[in-house]
């Protein structure tokens, strides 16, 4: 006992070594920021720039390229912006209700097959989308949901169904750790399965279901394969569906507008991480790596 | 005393999470329970059956199938096994959009990984500006994924690129990379590791939990640096890279949307991107050949199922959980 007090402290690593640490480090941050600098730059360099200019910033400030890419389609870019965030605000809803349900049922109620259900989400958790495209297209066509006047719950109703394992899962964790004597307490009081879901646990959730919520906002915001598959009218296009068009137009005049297209299309995303950085960065943890 | 001051070796990092301090032992279910159960997991269930189990199984169907969506259900012809026979016999693009997956996931993921936990060990020691670094280093794993980024990576290393100005300094001739059969796939390998951040986070999450007790053991015992990493934070850490080798594994062989964006939907230059996903579309979706894509996704899923088989079977013999019999 005497010892554990008069030992000495961990040994400082040297000055050197810490100044050559934040060094490294430096490096590093400026080839991670590299890219988006050098893409926010770019949005705003003249045609003539983007060949020319090899420097971060432009000699001549061009905000142009944001109303030229705006309106470079026959549909403005405004409309996939609205389409793009219709999409995953409404796939927000979904994932948040439909997963929270799911894991309330995992995490606290008993029930028959309870384990062999649990074991299959987990199963879902690693099964690759792409796998199921090809007969989900055929089963939602067959239903007449493909291309029609409103051509987005093929992708919004798997959203509804908690198909999003890794939700769930989270949300099972999460759940996990509200102390049962809670749910005691409420049952003492009177409530049953709903009473202890409605009073208990949705209210001390909060914190897994804005996890939830902003990550699948920004995968939806960001997602393409499905986008691509299931969105073939030009006026429901998406922003990452959109911004494809422009590698179809191969003709040099259309860099600076695409640039500035997809400077624009990345901006919730980084309010978001702005916004929210500690949670995301947070959020990644809780999910998996305690089971 | 001393002891109180020392940190809890129990303490987890997230704090969020943890297991239940009770446990009911009996399995019974309360009475009502198993009903409000089941309406609880309905909306679940409805889509594990709607959206993933009946798919699978029409996938499966369609697979021994000629079908294509134009044709009308009665005139699918039911061809056996001659989709999977012209996978594996007959179509060199399959075999190279195979050849291109495995080696984009062989190379990338282990450079990603290397990356994340080479960083992570650079942020570990708590100081000031860990969470600033930490936010930005996570920032390219938010946004790498889009088209938007991908549209810059290609940019990128275009011929009038900003990588090929960045080598002119040093009075190197670049090339464009992109247009390079050679060259394109390793481009997308380098967006991969560009997002190291998220494995980064997950390592940095582990490193916190290693009790600092062993370290400190190990630096009275003499061991360098260098010996504690390889016996002491390897090991402790190993549940933690495991979860990370698997994620990142299933998630490379996974790659689509840079690689449509790079060729343009596809798959080329000479077919150099064709990564298993894109050429799963194109066959699908293009060609419409909807039988020859089912096929090509169920070998897709057992080749990933036999691979987290792996995974797990060998994880045995090198992950070392400290939470088992020795505490």
């Amino acid at each position: 006992m005497v010892a554990s007090i008069v030992a000495p402290p961990v040994a400082r690593r040297p000055r050197t070594r810490s100044w050559l640490r934040l060094v490294v480090l430096l490096v590093i941050v400026a080839v991670v920021l590299y890219p988006l600098i050098w893409m926010i730059g770019t949005s705003v360099k003249s045609q003539q720039e983007i060949v020319n200019n090899i420097g971060l910033l432009p000699e001549h400030f061009t905000p142009g390229n944001y109303t030229d890419g705006w309106s470079n389609f026959d549909v403005s870019f405004g409309r996939f912006f609205l389409n793009s965030a219709m999409v995953s605000l409404l796939t927000v809803v979904g994932n948040a209700v439909s997963c929270l349900l799911a894991a309330y049922a995992f995490a606290r109620l008993r029930f028959r097959l309870r384990k062999v259900w649990f074991a299959v989400m987990i199963g879902t958790l690693l099964l690759p989308s792409h796998v199921l495209i090809v007969p989900q297209y055929i089963l939602f066509r067959s239903f007449g949901l493909v291309g029609g006047d409103w051509p987005y719950l093929p992708l919004l109703i798997p959203q509804f169904l908690a198909t999003e394992a890794f939700f769930v899962f989270l949300m099972v964790q999460f759940m996990r750790g509200i102390p049962r004597e809670l749910d005691e307490a409420a049952r003492i009081d009177g409530a049953g399965a709903f009473g202890i879901f409605r009073h208990v646990i949705l209210p001390l959730s909060r914190p897994a279901l804005v996890t939830t919520a902003i990550f699948s906002f920004i995968w939806t915001w960001n997602e393409f394969f499905r986008q691509l598959v299931y969105l073939s009218n030009l006026s429901d296009y998406t922003v990452p569906v959109a911004l494809t068009l422009f590698i179809d137009s191969t003709s040099q005049s259309a860099v600076g507008p695409m640039f500035a297209m997809a400077v624009l299309s990345l901006l919730p995303v980084f309010v978001f991480f702005v916004a929210f950085q500690r949670m995301l960065v947070e959020g990644i943890n809780t999910s998996g790596i305690k089971g | 005393m001393a002891l109180t001051t020392a940190p809890d070796p129990t303490r987890r990092g997230t704090g969020s999470v943890r297991p239940p301090a009770t446990r009911r032992g009996t399995g019974r279910i309360r009475h009502g329970e198993g009903l409000a159960g089941y309406v609880f997991l309905s909306p679940w269930l409805i889509g594990l059956m709607g959206i993933t189990a009946i798919p699978m199984l029409l996938s499966l169907y369609l697979s021994f199938t000629n079908y294509d969506i134009l044709t009308p259900w009665s005139e699918v012809e039911w061809v056996g096994l001659a989709n999977y026979e012209r996978m594996f016999t007959s179509d060199p693009s399959w075999w190279h959009s195979v050849r291109v997956t495995l080696s984009f996931a062989l190379i990338a993921v282990p450079l990603k990984l290397a990356a994340a936990l080479g960083v992570a060990l650079l942020l570990n020691r708590a100081w000031r500006g860990v969470g600033l670094f930490r936010g930005l280093f996570y920032l390219p794993s938010l946004l790498g994924g889009s088209v938007a980024l991908a549209i810059v990576w290609v940019s990128m290393f275009n011929r009038e690129g900003a990588f090929n100005s960045f080598l002119a300094l040093f009075g190197i001739e670049g090339k464009p990379w992109v247009n390079d059969p050679d060259w394109a796939l390793e481009t997308l390998m380098v967006l991969a590791i560009w997002q190291f951040g998220a494995p980064m986070v997950i390592f940095l999450a582990g490193l916190k939990q290693v009790p600092t007790e062993l370290y400190e053991a190990a630096a009275v015992d003499g061991a360098s640096t260098f010996r504690q990493f390889v016996n002491v934070t390897l090991p402790m850490l190993s549940p933690v890279i495991f979860f990370n080798l698997v994620l990142e594994t299933i998630n490379g062989f996974q790659g689509f949307t840079a690689a449509f964006v790079l060729s343009n939907g596809t798959g080329g230059p000479v077919d150099s991107t064709l990564m298993y996903t894109l050429n799963l579309y194109i066959t699908g979706f293009t060609d419409l050949e909807m039988g020859y894509a089912s096929a090509m996704a169920w070998v897709f899923l057992i080749a990933i199922a036999i691979i987290t088989v792996i995974f797990f079977s060998t994880g045995r013999f090198w992950v070392h959980y400290s939470d088992g019999e020795d505490r």
